[in-house]
């Protein structure tokens, strides 16, 4: 006697629901966001101008250059720069 | 090889090396997994769960190098959710939220979970035809006429097929059950 009817595999099936598609897609893009993080960081080490403006307006400078401003690249970028 | 094929360790090794798809496969395969833990686990709300769910893959991605043995990336994973979830019920509590867990519950509930990917690896085993209808059906609690509109099949056919290839699955799971314990080994 195993214990795996069929009732209980449906409630093991069951336990394992998909995660919401937006939360995987998010998470499956970490890389991508981690090497836009990066580009940016190392371009304001670079040109103090182009930090100053990231300090001054992070959401303004990023979209200004481009980057799609949201949340995740928003407040990786403003930790990151906090940090250096 | 398919990347869908590799073994935990593999896609492990390859996400190491960069590679962006393993990445994405690695997500997919054991996002289940995680959102389950914090949400029946530890109860987290969806809002709390979605912060733990991203900080959990980010420090994975983080720390994947830190990793001892590739093939353990679940129990890893695993570890990484209960501590971000045991995190995010302290930032927001008055009381220790950790002496308010039912520890038996929670104990029952992980269990349950060992068990249920246990059952799902088994899943990869059958048709895609029958992964297909009994994830729908069971984990995405869709009704016959949606599965049946969405698989090109009858909706009075949906039922004997789900129970065929239930049956499958338990002759799988008893299979390994009976293999695993003559040989004095686990299940899962």
């Amino acid at each position: 006697m195993s214990g795996y009817d069929e009732e209980r595999l449906g409630r093991l099936l069951a336990a394992l629901p998909p995660a919401p598609a937006a939360w995987v897609k998010a998470a499956q893009d970490l890389p991508f966001l981690r090497a836009q993080v990066d580009e940016i960081v190392a371009r304001a080490e670079a040109d103090a101008v182009f930090r100053e403006r990231l300090v001054a307006d992070l959401n303004a400078a990023l979209e200004a250059e481009g980057y799609e401003p949201e949340r995740r690249l928003v407040d990786e970028v403003r930790s990151r720069l906090e940090h250096e | 090889m398919a990347a869908t094929s590799l073994t935990d360790g593999q896609l492990v090794a390859r996400c190491r090396r960069g590679d962006q798809d393993a990445w994405r496969l690695l997500v997919e395969r054991f996002s289940r997994y995680v959102h389950a833990i914090s949400i029946q686990g530890f109860r987290l709300s969806e809002h709390d769960a979605e912060d733990v769910f991203q900080e959990v893959f980010a420090r994975a991605y983080q720390r994947l190098g830190q990793l001892r043995d590739d093939d353990a990336v679940r129990p890893w994973l695993a570890q990484l959710t209960r501590r971000a979830c045991l995190d995010r019920l302290r930032a927001g509590a008055r009381v220790d939220p950790v002496a308010e867990i039912d520890a038996g519950e929670l104990d029952e509930t992980l269990e349950l979970l060992e068990d249920a990917w246990f059952v799902r690896e088994l899943l990869e085993q059958l048709t895609e035809n029958c992964r297909e209808i009994l994830d729908r059906f069971f984990a995405q609690d869709q009704a016959y006429a949606t599965i049946g509109e969405e698989l090109g099949l009858p909706p009075g056919t949906i039922a004997s097929r789900i129970s065929r290839c239930l049956a499958k699955l338990r002759s799988l799971a008893e299979g390994r059950s009976e293999a695993a314990g003559a040989s004095g080994g686990q299940s899962a």
